[in-house]
């Protein structure tokens, strides 16, 4: 069983690869990286004109399974991540029942090795339930598969438990992500406060409302000595507090989603669902200031928060739908629109976004395409123009404000252990 | 498609004054004792009112009576929304029995701005969340209007909780595309600093001395408690602060009006005796009400 992927520019940061060359996988790993590869029987697989770069990882997605099947599957999902050019996803633990336990753990790992087409590894919950109160059984999930802890969507307000999180985190070699939202300032809210929330007579979410949180667990992360990642990052001062943790020393990373460099509330149209998402969009200097600092080094990873919703839940008054996106499908055709195109980042910087970054947190040992490592590999172009068509999506659901983008680059195939489970 | 009436940002100022202009000539039929014309005759209106409405839905229904056309009211607590149907279902069902135009109040901000994209039956918005309340804003100006001679120039207090307010939102689209210096005035935690972007010629002040200063026009609004999800602001000491008394008229433009869109409560926003001020014009606006609803109805179905 082999693979020969031929003649595509080959860009490996990790490895400091960026040539014209073949990759070739042999049983599952990465044997070799050279012009001119064959092996006998080998598939083969042609990227003349393309990149060829390790596979994407997106640490951060819902899959909805179990409990909520209608909105997403594991299955489901994973073919909208490899759509997408994602070989590797991470799904938080807000299942039903929430994946605080080795049996919800072991059971998203057991679905995953029968549905799903691309590595799924789970993240477990913070606490039991995700209620903030009591801690989660967070060694034994780490053994039965969980590459993170987080309570996602229910951020942990009690700073003490926060604390003690933190140093059974660090204990059991886990990073803690979070996501920060300061219940009481965001209470209520349906998107970020300021100008249009003001004119569409809709309550805000204020931009402190991360901010006081970011700051807490800084302090915390200080404290304890744990791995801390920020979910999400939205906020000109979030960014600022995080990169001077980093440049203090401290083990802190933080991750920017697509929709959050791409878009602000300026650009939403008023009381569209699908632009409603938490943390929401910020304003348009803040969404700058996530594009600065990924620019400047700050950020680690570009992660989607991929947030399906079936259209029965995001067809309602806006202020009763819930939160959230879908984004596999077109974060890499985002990033290279709004980073690269752009001249803000190079290409091999957004792959690293993709692939070392996130693997650096999560310490997935994947994200290169050195010999030996596994075989995932994310094939894509950089000028091809095609449209977003949200009824193609190979997700369950359809929230997503991008139906009809046209995109120059994306996805074209995604190998994952040397299978080609996607290609267009 | 839905060509109905959402809000009043959306409109240019000849939309404005058609349907103000027209409003006049519905005034003198008010107090005939024969009130009925059968502009609307044949045509059907649905009220749908999902928040407790007294003067705006009878308002609607007269209005609609007095035009010929036929009015049915449902509130939300007797409609399908207590059997778990969502608004859209809810809307389709109602449009597929034809009414030419749904009436709708909502609690909910920009809900028939949701259904207009979803609906082919005009909609009238009478009142959404805290964004708008168009006919309110109508009335008003009409009801400025018939004691000044333009709006342009003229300075507009509108005094209270302008945060949860469509009130104040729609008043402030309005009266700004005519060139009124409007200032608006609360207590901070009800006064969030975007308003003063909200339209060209808004100012923002927590006194409410200095809202009422050289003010031709002074507006009430009601305390929303029910829209209030926290305690923003001491309801102690709320009288005390932004309660308007006689002797705040003193300040004003010795020609100044009262207004409020109501239910007034004395002794909160008001001092009973402003209520009853010969320049309180609050049941002008009232009266008002029924003639500006009338031609925002004849030219939406008409």
């Amino acid at each position: 069983m082999a693979l020969v992927i031929k003649n595509g520019r080959v860009i490996d940061p990790a490895s400091r690869t960026d040539r014209v060359a073949d990759v070739l996988i042999v049983d599952g790993r990465i044997a070799g990286v050279a012009p001119d590869l064959s092996s006998p029987q080998a598939r083969v697989l042609d990227a003349t004109g393309l990149i060829v770069a390790p596979g994407f990882i997106d640490m951060h997605v819902h899959l909805r399974e179990p409990g909520f099947e209608h909105a997403e599957t594991i299955e489901s999902g994973s073919r909208a991540a490899a759509a997408g050019g994602f070989a590797s996803i991470c799904c938080m633990p807000n299942t039903k029942p929430v994946n605080d336990s080795p049996t919800v753990t072991s059971y998203i790992v057991e679905r995953a090795r029968r549905k799903a087409i691309v590595n799924v590894f789970p993240i477990g919950a913070i606490t039991k339930g995700s209620a903030g109160e009591e801690l989660a059984a967070i060694g034994a999930m780490k053994e039965a598969g969980a590459v993170a802890i987080s309570d996602d969507g229910m951020p942990v307000m009690n700073s003490r438990v926060m604390r003690r999180a933190m140093e059974f985190a660090r204990s059991y070699g886990l990073p803690l992500i979070d996501h920060c939202e300061d219940l009481n300032l965001s209470a209520g809210g349906d998107m970020h406060e300021g100008a249009n929330s003001v004119r569409w007579g809709l309550r805000g979410i204020p931009a402190a409302a991360e901010d006081v949180m970011v700051a807490r667990d800084l302090l915390l992360a200080e404290l304890t000595g744990a791995r801390y990642h920020v979910a999400h990052i939205s906020t000109r001062n979030a960014v600022a507090m995080v990169d001077h943790a980093r440049r203090r020393g401290l083990s802190v990373t933080c991750e920017a989603t697509p929709h959050h460099f791409a878009l602000s509330d300026a650009q939403m149209p008023p009381y569209d669902s699908n632009y409603k998402m938490k943390p929401p969009l910020r304003s348009v200097g803040d969404a700058d200031a996530v594009t600065a600092a990924i620019a400047a080094g700050a950020v680690s990873a570009i992660a989607t928060d991929h947030a399906p919703h079936p259209g029965s839940e995001k067809m309602q008054e806006f202020e009763r739908c819930p939160f959230g996106i879908i984004g596999l499908e077109t974060a890499l055709g985002l990033a290279l629109e709004r980073l690269v195109h752009t001249g803000r980042i190079s290409l091999a910087r957004m792959i690293e976004l993709f692939t070392t970054g996130p693997d650096s947190i999560l310490r997935l040992s994947r994200g290169t395409l050195a010999s030996g490592a596994p075989g995932d590999v994310t094939v894509f172009s950089t000028d091809r123009e095609w449209t977003y068509d949200l009824n193609q999506s190979l997700s369950r659901s359809r929230n997503s404000p991008f139906d009809g983008h046209v995109f120059r680059g994306g996805p074209v195939a995604t190998v994952v252990a040397g299978e080609i489970v996607w290609s267009l | 498609m839905n060509a109905g009436l959402l809000g009043i940002e959306e409109l240019d100022r000849a939309e404005i004054e058609a349907i103000l202009t027209r409003a006049r000539d519905f005034q003198p039929l008010q107090s005939q004792s024969l009130k009925k014309l059968d502009t609307l005759r044949g045509k059907m209106i649905v009220n749908l009112f999902y928040e407790a409405s007294t003067r705006t839905r009878t308002s609607f229904e007269i209005a609609a009576k007095r035009l010929s056309a036929d009015a049915v009211s449902i509130t939300a607590s007797g409609s399908s929304v207590t059997k778990g149907e969502s608004l859209v279902d809810t809307l389709n069902t109602l449009a597929a029995m034809r009414p030419d135009a749904i009436v709708m109040r909502h609690a909910a901000s920009g809900a028939p701005h949701f259904l207009a994209r979803h609906l082919p039956t005009p909609i009238i918005n009478a009142g959404d969340g805290a964004h708008e309340h168009p006919t309110q804003a109508l009335l008003d100006a009409r009801t400025i209007l018939d004691r000044r001679s333009t709006l342009e120039g003229l300075r507009v207090a509108i005094i209270g909780d302008i945060a949860h307010s469509r009130v104040a939102r729609s008043n402030v689209h309005l009266l700004s595309k005519f060139g009124a210096r409007i200032v608006l005035c609360g207590p901070a935690s009800l006064l969030p600093v975007e308003l003063a972007q909200l339209a060209p010629g808004v100012t923002l002040t927590t006194d409410i001395r200095e809202a009422i200063r050289d003010a031709d026009v002074i507006m009430m609004l009601r305390v929303q408690l029910e829209r209030q999800h926290e305690a923003a602001f001491p309801a102690s000491e709320y009288f005390r602060f932004y309660g308007l008394r006689l002797e705040h008229l003193d300040l004003a433009r010795p020609d100044a009006i009262v207004m409020h869109p109501g239910p007034i409560n004395r002794g909160r926003e008001l001092s009973s005796e402003v209520a009853d001020f010969q320049r309180s014009v609050i049941l002008n606006q009232v009266e008002n009400g029924v003639a500006v609803r009338m031609a925002v109805l004849e030219r939406v179905i008409g």
